[in-house]
């Protein structure tokens, strides 16, 4: 069962969740365990092929997601946007945010690091900024990171990213290069 | 500094703006709020008072999540009125579609400056039951921007033709926490398109200085117009609002003392006096680009404020016709 406290963490308590918009939360598990867990879910041949065989077999594609959305959820309030941006964000869920944003903390951090919306708990952003600076990542947050693709709601984002669709989710911090922002899977039309 | 100098090799239509960041002269804009009600003299009145004051005025868009006169048409009434505007646009109330669409309509209609946001968010504002769309971030709005303008394209790869061409702008607050992440969030915005950059309130120039540093050596001034936030505090009940409810300011002690310590009459005076110190100082510090001069309804104190500070009358207006084209 998970404790109060854990539940705090997840913004579960009802008193403490403001219905209708996201809540920041800080992940319950370490940085370093998420950096080095990583490693686990890397693409490789037999998770394409249990990727490929997952969108073929819709009812074991539903368990999978709904185990996926149970652990992220536990960890880092996952809200299963279905494109993961964890591995640049320092292991801290930018969707969490209440205006979700994808490049780094607004300009309303309070000076003691509370959200500006949630002013109970602290910033998804500074949560994410401390995680990644201690583990020598903080350049990950000045990745661009591209708008997301709100038809992949609900659907696993291990999935996509073993099928490789989350290429280009984000790119180099230089703005001479990696130009244009036109969406990663909409080739450009004429 | 070289703003505007990323592009595709087209000359853009040059606004006034434009031309004052290119000069490497301290630039000076100000802020129009637009009316809650249909009164078309509103944005006019605002204008006559900062006529020949500022290179340019953001033209807020629904600002603190208020309904009002959108900044679209509050810009066009601020060109009217011979106002050079910068239409603010923000994440909260419009997809992607409607902010792009926007975007072409500015250019459309020949407003030169843009100023690209995420928003406040509708907690803050008269309808807090409203929905917040936050579809892009303000990151992601500038980039969109950019790459309509340099690329010809929208975000679907589709083609806007002919191109925009708006000098692109946007916003960072230095004094927010993360506060040693804050420059390099700015760069990340500048390597997105950010051409000029408006900060939060400067009342804590010890802060605004190693921000300043940080943005140096990031080397950020070279392409981007960093123009610093300032603003008259003009009362005891002023500065206890901006310092409690208004997220994102931070007012130093010292300033709060300082404040406190004058009679009660003399508040709104040592208010001024604040704000042209801050301003003297800002003149000083390597790569800020100018000044931008939020008055909380003070506008007809404007002109006061800016010729106490030495910053004066634009070059242009005063200038041109003599043809010396000084750069102050």
């Amino acid at each position: 069962m998970p404790t109060r406290k854990h539940l705090d963490r997840i913004g579960a308590a009802p008193e403490r969740r403001h219905a209708g918009w996201p809540t920041p939360v800080t992940p319950s598990v370490s940085a370093p365990t998420l950096y080095r867990l990583h490693y686990l879910l890397a693409p490789n041949p037999v998770y394409r092929r249990l990727a490929a065989w997952l969108e073929r077999n819709p009812t074991a594609n539903r368990l999978f997601t709904a185990a996926e959305e149970r652990i992220k959820g536990a960890i880092f309030g996952c809200r299963m946007c279905g494109q993961c941006a964890l591995p640049a964000t320092g292991y801290a869920c930018p969707m969490t945010c209440p205006k979700q944003l994808r490049n780094g903390p607004c300009g309303g951090v309070s000076p003691t690091g509370m959200c500006e919306v949630n002013p109970d708990v602290r910033c998804v952003w500074l949560v994410a900024f401390e995680r990644a600076e201690a583990e020598g990542r903080v350049e990950d947050l000045s990745l661009l990171q591209r708008p997301i693709d709100h038809r992949q709601w609900g659907r696993s984002s291990w999935v996509n990213y073993w099928q490789g669709r989350d290429e280009g989710m984000w790119t180099s911090a230089d703005g001479r290069r990696q130009l244009p922002i036109v969406h990663r899977n909409d080739p450009g039309k004429p | 500094m070289t703003a505007g100098a990323a592009g595709n090799g087209q000359v853009p239509v040059s606004g006034r703006l434009r031309r004052a960041l290119a000069s490497g002269r301290f630039v000076v804009t100000a802020e129009i709020g637009p009316p809650r009600g249909a009164d078309p003299a509103a944005i006019a009145k605002k204008a006559d008072l900062l006529r020949g004051w500022v290179d340019a005025a953001n033209v807020t868009d629904n600002q603190s999540a208020h309904v009002r006169l959108s900044s679209f048409a509050g810009s066009l009434l601020a060109m009217n009125a011979g106002v050079e505007p910068v239409m603010q646009l923000t994440c909260r109330d419009r997809n992607r579609i409607a902010l792009q669409s926007d975007l072409i309509s500015a250019a459309t209609l020949g407003i030169p400056n843009i100023l690209l946001l995420t928003g406040d968010h509708p907690r803050f504002g008269d309808h807090p039951d409203a929905k917040a769309v936050f579809d892009i971030d303000g990151v992601q709005l500038v980039w969109t921007a950019r790459t309509m303008r340099d690329q010809g394209r929208l975000l679907s790869g589709r083609r806007v033709d002919p191109a925009p061409h708006w000098l692109i702008g946007t916003v960072e607050n230095p004094f927010s926490p993360p506060i040693s992440f804050r420059a390099r969030r700015l760069a990340k915005k500048v390597a997105a398109g950010a051409e000029f950059a408006q900060t939060q309130f400067v009342f804590d120039l010890d802060i605004f200085e190693r921000f300043m540093s940080d943005v140096r050596d990031l080397g950020i001034d070279r392409t981007c117009g960093v123009i610093a936030g300032v603003g008259p505090v003009r009362s005891l009940r002023a500065l206890e609002y901006i310092s409690t409810k208004v997220p994102g300011i931070h007012v130093p002690d010292a300033m709060i003392r300082r404040l406190r310590g004058v009679p009660a009459d003399r508040v709104a005076d040592e208010g001024m006096q604040i704000c042209v110190e801050i301003i003297q100082r800002l003149t000083e510090i390597s790569g800020v680009a100018g000044a931008h001069v939020m008055a909380f309804g003070y506008e007809r104190g404007i002109p006061e404020i800016l010729e106490r500070a030495g910053v004066g009358r634009r070059p242009d207006h005063a200038a041109a016709n003599e043809g010396s084209g000084r750069a102050g």
